[in-house]
């Protein structure tokens, strides 16, 4: 055999050899230490000490850290920001891919907590006692970080959903502040008419508002029983009633399609083309800190209801849960504790414009007193607790919502683009998701 | 090429002498080996496989990936994409790197050391940046296109679907005539001047020169500036990934077949099936290279 | 005796046309630079508008998050030194090898190279990431090393240029004088090589510094990630709930970030020029 013919058969050699060595460690064993789950337990890992690595993109987490190690002396935390949103889940998820890697303690929006428990990734946290603390939160983010039996996390921080609009757009156009959501379209009508240059809103597709304004309508499509029963229903009674409305605004081109969080998105909401924005709780903070062109203009209503009769839904707000590969579960848990219902930790984390879902610190007079100068002096937070305690119970998402939500964009998104039926594209997006689980080991009724 | 000398050492030795430019490959081939061919073996593996993502338990499958792959509309709608793409957007962009080199090349531009600089500053902007600052200009609301139509009355909208190939290639093609313009010039750079002295006593006019001179000494640089161009066409993933955030319902998770197995990849854990496309992929890229190469060889390289 | 013909101001002129075509997004980038954010998103995009901030943005770009924009610079620059640095030495020596030594197989050689560089990198980037991640390398420097040595067209150049700017007769009589081969190729081959090595270090050197892919997914520590893996964590953190946008420190970011390649092209063209031209006059 000649020299080189050898080498050919040396390399395919080490790459057959290579390729079969990892075939056996791809699915490698969370390496992670089961820790001996009781309260006792976190306090004596506390008193123990040790080290864990936290990854979250709260932008107040680092300072959280740092609190928590000051009153802890003996536990250094490591505070790693690996990304927003999407790229933060690709992180995790490579890291329980491999095996190893990963966090001790992961920030985990409420959307994707089912997917990291019902994969078995996360801890449970029921057995250190953590139960106790349910009323310290609201009823809807206690039932977030609840997946099946299971208790993952405490809840950071809760969205529910309000109005935000601009105060002069509707002065200006003489718009009242509607109530319904048929007053929402007739205004968007007026209001177009009145100045084609301006709309009501701006939705060119977004998962996440969907599914909570779906939520808010009653609509429940996504349903898990056990590990592997799954049902989903984008055209239930609810679902429908959301897209009576919505197929209004969107076929009739009442809202513009400006992308979120972009930089002609700002723009626009800065000089009132887009004349209200429905979000969680969360949304003052991203008017002060990027649209201060506005600043003074903005107020804050209830969400219109489809009977009048007060009720809302969450849209975003997350929790931290410990990752089963830790090796120190006992600890992280204790972290989480201590950040998520530490009075001192949820302080810092309210100073940087977060909104709570503690009871106790919604209920503060000194916190729904504030008046914001960029509302125009307005109190906000009155509005903004209030709608926390009229979020509809029930809800749920789906073992694979991370993959829903990405793929949403193929799927019921075309209906944003060409202007059409809602529902068609609804259609579209429960085949695709149905498809896929059944093929992921789940068993899928499609409605 | 050297030739064999043809003195009385027997070939043995010579054939012995050649070996040793292993030497000189090997390091070289141990990399490539680590990094593209281990990679590789394992992405046939897996492709041969399918693993459920949440469940764990790995079935061997045997071709069904590649079956499903051969039916599926979402796939061959981005291949066929990136075909347009390569068909009209490679010509446009090595026809103005070509301009670009013999422009400067013929020592009749002011200023040749600038624009040579200038036309190349693009490639050293990295694709996050360039997309950033694209993204911005194809605003229809507050961009330069905005201002554009106003100016000329037109109602272009660059991130529309109509629009968004067309909007991508402007932004590869912006980056990359640099890289290409000067790979071209190094190649005209090696003509000797006694070719282009001895054309002048001929007589010949600018133009003449250009086709009997400069454009054969290109041939070899145009050739590989081809391959490597549609290999990059076939993988486009970057600009159109990275502009995504700004129209996710226009550019799908499969607008490319890179980014379809990007998206089966890390957003769906399909791991078995991304590999699939990828080879898949990879033949048919190979495939196109290699003719392009042979044809360009045959050609005299 | 021919006559040279004069420059034109017309090819001069049309060509100023494409000049505007490719600085006016860089242009774009310099005056954004000097905004702060709040008058981003307030003044139009093509102009100056509020205070100027280019000195504010540039000390902000430096000191946020305790400096760590210092430290990705760093880590840019070792993945250039390391990777390009390592990417042209290997391509040299296997480009020379290739064009200097006809043994068996060597056609095959490249044609296995180019052909594995056609299978898609993002699909290759799991089996990449999984097997990195057994020997321990992800979230290493090596992660991102390894992979930036392997330049094929690095070594497509040098083999072509070998072929021409090495002559056989030159290697011959060195090895008749009794050199061995590594000798002859780090005395003889590499001072003809250096344009073309130059050429090389300069596409390895863009093409590392530029490198967003493999980073992404290998590195989860920010503390680790390049230049371009940084500004993208930047550019994604002023996206939905709880977002802490940064657009200001995304754009300075930007603009310090082409400034070293700028210069170094400037730097390198010198070298890569004068070889080049050295036996052709032109100017």
């Amino acid at each position: 055999m000649t020299r080189t013919r050898r080498r050919g058969t040396v390399a395919a050699a080490v790459a057959t050899s290579l390729a079969l060595l990892l075939a056996g460690c791809s699915s490698a064993e969370d390496s992670g230490s089961g820790g001996d789950a009781s309260p006792e337990a976190l306090d004596a890992a506390l008193e123990k000490g040790g080290t864990i690595t936290y990854w979250s993109w709260t932008p107040s987490g680092k300072e959280q850290a740092a609190a928590f190690e000051k009153a802890y002396p003996k536990v250094k935390v490591e505070f790693v920001n690996v990304g927003t949103g999407e790229e933060h889940y690709t992180a995790v998820q490579n890291a329980i891919k491999a095996g190893r890697g990963g966090p001790d303690v992961a920030q985990i929006e409420y959307r994707a907590l089912p997917q990291f428990a019902l994969q078995g990734s996360l801890v449970d946290l029921t057995g250190y006692g953590l139960e106790d603390l349910k009323d310290d939160y609201t009823t809807s983010t206690w039932e977030s970080v609840h997946v099946g039996d299971g208790l993952y996390g405490l809840p950071q921080d809760s969205g529910p959903m309000a109005m935000f609009y601009n105060k002069e757009v509707f002065t200006t156009y003489g718009i009242e502040v509607p109530k319904t959501w048929d007053e929402y379209v007739a205004a968007a009508q007026k209001l177009h008419t009145a100045d084609p240059t301006k709309y009501i809103a701006s939705d060119a597709g977004d998962p996440g508002f969907t599914t909570s304004l779906i939520w808010q309508a009653g609509g429940r499509p996504f349903r898990t029983e056990g590990e592997r029963d799954v049902t989903i229903d984008l055209q239930d009674e609810g679902t429908k009633k959301w897209t009576a409305v919505w197929n209004k605004l969107v076929e009739g081109k009442l809202v513009t399609n400006i992308t979120g969080w972009t930089d002609e998105w700002y723009r626009a909401l800065g000089d009132g083309t887009i004349a209200t924005v429905t979000a969680g709780a969360w949304m003052p903070g991203i008017l002060m800190e990027s649209v201060q062109a506005a600043s003074g203009k903005w107020a804050v209503a209830p969400i219109p209801t489809y009977d009048g009769k007060p009720t809302t839904a969450e849209h975003g707000g997350s929790t931290e849960s410990v990752l089963k590969q830790s090796d120190n579960p006992d600890l992280a848990a204790a972290f989480v504790r201590w950040l998520n219902n530490d009075q001192a930790s949820i302080d810092v984390f309210l100073e940087s414009g977060g909104f709570p879902a503690t009871t106790a610190d919604l209920e503060s007079s000194k916190f729904r007193e504030f008046s914001s100068p960029y509302f125009g002096g307005q109190k906000i937070n009155e509005v903004l607790t209030t709608a926390a305690t009229q979020v509809s119970s029930g809800w749920e998402y789906l073992p694979y919502q991370l993959y829903a939500e990405t793929i949403f964009y193929d799927t019921a998104g075309q209906s944003y683009v060409n202007n059409s039926d809602i529902n068609a594209g609804l259609r579209t997006w429960q085949d695709a998701l149905v498809q896929y689980g059944n093929q992921q080991g789940f068993t899928v009724n499609g409605g | 090429m050297a030739s064999t000398p043809t003195t009385g050492r027997p070939r043995g030795s010579r054939r012995r002498l050649d070996r040793r430019g292993w030497i000189f490959v090997a390091p070289f081939l141990v990399v490539f080996a680590l990094t593209f061919l281990a990679p590789i073996g394992y992405a046939v593996q897996l492709s041969l496989f399918q693993e459920q993502a949440f469940f764990g338990g790995t079935t061997f499958v045997g071709v069904d990936n590649y079956v499903e792959l051969f039916a599926d509309s979402r796939f061959w709608s981005g291949f066929l994409r990136v075909m347009v793409f390569l068909a009209v957007q490679v010509p446009i962009m090595l026809a103005l790197a070509l301009v670009a080199a013999l422009a400067i090349d013929s020592a009749r531009l002011h200023a040749a050391g600038f624009f040579r600089i200038v036309i190349f500053l693009p490639y050293a902007v990295p694709a996050v940046v360039a997309t950033l600052m694209w993204g911005y200009m194809y605003g229809t609301n507050f961009g330069l296109a905005a201002d554009l139509n106003d100016l000329f009355g037109t109602a272009i909208r660059p991130l529309s679907l109509n629009w968004a190939l067309a909007s991508i290639g402007n932004i590869v093609t912006w980056e990359f005539v640099g890289y290409n313009m000067i790979i071209f010039y190094s190649a005209l750079r090696v003509v000797s001047n006694e070719l282009y002295e001895a054309a002048a006593i001929d007589g010949a006019g600018a133009f003449r020169t250009i086709v009997s001179i400069k454009l054969p000494a290109l041939r070899g640089a145009i050739v590989i500036a081809t391959i490597f161009s549609i290999i990059g066409s076939f993988q486009l993933f970057n600009e159109p990934n990275i502009l995504r955030g700004l129209i996710p319902t226009v550019l799908t998770t499969d607008y490319t077949p890179n980014m379809y197995a990007f998206y089966l990849s890390f957003g769906g854990q399909q791991y078995n099936y991304a590999a699939t496309v990828a080879i898949v992929m990879g033949v048919i890229t190979a495939v196109i290279a290699y003719v392009v190469q042979l044809r360009g060889a045959r050609k005299g390289m | 005796m021919h006559r040279m013909p004069g420059k034109s101001r017309v090819l001069t002129a049309v060509a100023s046309l494409y000049l505007v075509y490719t600085l006016l997004p860089l242009v774009w980038l310099l005056i954004n630079a000097t905004k702060s954010q709040a008058a981003l998103f307030a003044t139009p995009g093509l102009w100056f508008g509020g205070p100027f901030s280019l000195f504010a943005n540039i000390g902000e770009t430096f000191t946020y998050d305790n400096g760590i924009f210092l430290r990705w610079l760093g880590n840019t620059l070792l993945y250039v030194v390391l990777g390009a640095g390592g990417a042209t030495l290997l391509a040299t020596a296997a480009g020379y090898g290739l064009a200097k030594y006809r043994f068996s197989g060597r056609r095959a050689v490249f044609a296995v190279i180019l052909g594995a560089i056609a299978i898609p990198g993002t699909a290759l980037a799991v089996p990449t990431f999984l097997m990195f991640s057994a020997m321990g390398l992800t979230n290493t420097p090596w992660a991102v090393i390894i992979p930036s040595l392997v330049s094929p067209f690095g070594l497509y150049l040098i083999w072509v240029y070998a072929t021409d700017a090495v002559p056989d007769e030159l290697v011959e009589s060195a090895r008749i004088d009794g050199a061995g081969e590594i000798r002859i190729f780090f005395s003889v081959a590499l001072r003809l090589l250096v344009p073309g090595i130059v050429t090389v270090a300069l596409f390895a050197v863009v093409s590392t510094w530029n490198n967003y892919f493999l980073p992404l997914v290998m590195i989860n520590d920010p503390g680790w990630y390049p230049l371009t893996v940084g500004l993208n964590q930047w550019s994604g953190q002023g996206r939905g709930a709880g977002a802490e946008p940064i657009y200001h420190l995304v754009i300075t970011g930007s603009l310090l970030t082409i400034i070293p390649l700028i210069a170094a092209f400037l730097l390198l063209q010198r070298f890569w020029q004068s070889g080049l031209s050295a036996g052709s006059v032109k100017q």
